[in-house]
């Protein structure tokens, strides 16, 4: 039973993450239909800024938000100078998928190029040797300030989304692009505030992940296809799901690993979406889609 | 831009004198390559026929069918991997190829059933765990994948007094030529006419009496078919695999190379795996670029030139036919 808390704890942490990582797939998908494959590479972007500012002794207060700003700002630079005119030429679903498996490239051979592909040690303020011990239960200061993280995250996307007018507009963006631009809502600069604001949860993400993780070019990989799990298991158009999803693909995923075999643990995600879309594509929330002819 | 008058004419591979007069001599520049090219030159040329027949059989998948596939890192790993179990307990080349040809293609078909399902983004994110799932069972099962230091595989042998290396380039540039033939008459089958068909619409497909579950799957176990001749081909030009070399890059790089190419065109899958093999090459100085050189060009191909290489090449032909009238 103790086993099975702290598999929990540590798996509502690491979810918490993958959460977040979802939410900002989720974002993009259902604003524009298109499904970000760059997102876990414009996360280790803004890790890898963050990494250098705190390496040129920035303080780390203003290292977050900094790389948290680059991170958006990149992927705002590439909605408006890549996707747009790739609409404008009536790009089909896949074109715009292309699209972003060719920026993930570019910002790999980037990273590899700026940072090089030695792993490195981000010096963060939490780490996950300090440890409390609540009865039989550890718990570490890094797992607890991730969970706290990422709820913030989400309760606040939540507030922005529906207690907000940007977040009015998005949604009516999001539901009919032709309605909401009749009806005056800027809606360009609306999705790319989207894609902005995705970026931006996935380098909170990244930076969390950071420090438990190893931070090579490579790393967010596998947080990226967590996250991508996590989407589908809650609905790819519903912002709850993602949350949910989130979370169960790391709470899953750490009974597993406690309880089956470690190297089974990364292969479980995978085999979640495949029975999901196999058996409820929708996902747990997500409302099922209808084919007009 | 023939006008077609019959069918006959329509499934001509051939339309005009002279593209065959420059087909020819391509073909026996290339068989006549290792008589005067250097070592270099026939190394890449292998590579590049034996890769250019995995981006063929994506291309039926991807371009012809349309169903999105980012995993196919794992069927070459498939293909690879029972190709050297097999050549290591002593199985004729041709029947390996094969047996790794067709394990593939039945992975292909498993993979294939979501796809009835499935459409577009999703079918993308499926194939990509696939290709992920494999790569981690094979680094994580030493059965599997020979262990840490790889499986050794039996190259090919020296045949008719050429060295090793004309050997086998001779072998895949024969099978190079084999596959591009059964896939232009593929695409002029029954059966292509019903890929192109799915592709376009596949609700309307299925009314105009296609049978969407066979086409699909047959569409998944042909491309992986092909994807498993190129690794295991792969396989056997290394020498020896480990896993490592079927990591998520390499879909990538497949991916690329089908898009970069053109979509739905046979001779694109040849552009596009001269593309990804010799772009390394050029810029060896510069390892680190080459990931942002696929990107860029994959970025601009979309925006500018959707039909990629081939449809350049097209039109080169074009304006040089009606020069000089435009």
């Amino acid at each position: 039973m103790v086993n099975f808390i702290q598999y929990l704890i540590s798996g509502l942490s690491a979810g918490s993450l993958y959460a977040l990582v979802a939410l900002g797939v989720v974002l993009i998908y259902r604003s524009t239909r298109i499904l970000n494959f760059a997102h876990g590479d414009m996360a280790t972007m803004g890790t890898f800024f963050a990494f250098s500012l705190l390496s040129w002794r920035f303080p780390f207060y203003l290292a977050l938000p900094l790389s948290l700003l680059f991170g958006a700002l990149l992927a705002v630079v590439f909605y408006f100078s890549i996707i747009v005119p790739a609409q404008r030429r009536d790009a089909t679903m896949l074109g715009q998928i292309t699209l972003t498996v060719g920026l993930s490239m570019i910002f790999q051979g980037a990273i590899v190029y700026l940072w090089g592909t030695d792993s490195k040690m981000l010096s963060f303020p939490l780490s996950d040797t300090k440890t409390w011990q609540l009865g039989p239960i550890y718990l570490n200061e890094l797992s607890v300030g991730t969970l706290i993280v990422g709820i913030l995250g989400s309760v606040l996307l939540y507030l922005l989304i529906q207690k907000t007018r940007l977040g009015l507009a998005m949604k009516a963006t999001s539901e009919n692009l032709p309605a909401a631009q009749t009806l005056g809502i800027p809606t360009r600069t609306i999705l790319a505030t989207s894609w902005g604001l995705a970026a931006l949860l996935g380098v909170v993400a990244g930076l969390f992940l950071a420090p438990a993780l190893i931070l090579d070019p490579f790393f967010m990989l596998e947080p990226f296809l967590k996250g991508f799990a996590g989407a589908i298991l809650g609905g790819m158009n519903s912002l709850p799901g993602a949350i949910i999803g989130g979370l169960l693909i790391g709470i899953i995923e750490n009974l597993c690993g406690g309880y089956i075999s470690l190297e089974f643990k990364n292969t479980v995600p995978f085999i979640i979406i495949i029975i999901v879309l196999l058996f409820k594509h929708e996902g747990l929330l997500g409302k099922e889609f209808k084919e007009r002819i | 831009m023939n006008l077609v008058e019959s069918y006959k004419d329509d499934l001509k591979l051939i339309e005009k004198p002279w593209t065959g007069c420059w087909i020819t001599m391509t073909v026996i520049a290339l068989l006549l390559l290792p008589w005067f090219g250097s070592e270099h030159l026939i190394y890449m040329g292998t590579l590049i026929f034996i890769v250019s027949v995995g981006i063929m059989g994506q291309n039926i998948l991807i371009g012809y069918t349309g169903q999105i596939s980012l995993g196919q890192a794992g069927f070459l790993a498939i293909g690879a991997f029972s190709f050297g179990h097999m050549a290591q307990m002593g199985v004729p080349i041709g029947l390996a190829l094969l047996g790794a040809g067709c394990m593939a293609a039945f992975f292909g078909v498993l993979v294939g059933f979501p796809s009835l399902r499935l459409k577009g983004p999703y079918l993308a994110i499926v194939t990509l765990g696939f290709g992920i799932a494999v790569y981690q069972t094979f680094a994580s099962f030493e059965v599997l994948s020979g262990g840490r230091m790889g499986l050794v595989i039996p190259k090919f042998p020296a045949l008719f007094g050429l060295s090793r290396e004309a050997s086998m380039y001779y072998f895949s540039l024969f099978l190079g030529i084999a596959f591009t033939l059964a896939t232009y008459n593929l695409i002029s089958s029954y059966m292509g006419r019903a890929f192109v068909a799915i592709r376009d619409n596949d609700i309307a497909a299925e009314v105009l009496g296609v049978n969407l579950t066979r086409y699909k799957l047959l569409s998944f176990a042909i491309s992986s078919f092909y994807t498993g001749i190129h690794g295991a081909m792969f396989a056997m030009f290394m020498g020896f695999i480990d896993p490592q070399m079927f990591n998520f890059s390499e879909s990538l790089i497949i991916f690329v190379a089908v898009v970069i190419g053109g979509l739905a065109s046979v001779e694109g899958a040849i552009f596009g795996a001269a593309f990804v093999i010799l772009v390394p090459q050029v810029f060896s100085g510069y390892k680190e670029f080459v990931p942002v050189i696929f990107g860029v060009t994959v970025i601009f191909i979309m925006i500018f030139e959707p039909l990629g290489l081939a449809g350049r090449w097209f039109k080169m032909r074009l304006y040089y036919r009606n020069w000089p009238f435009r």
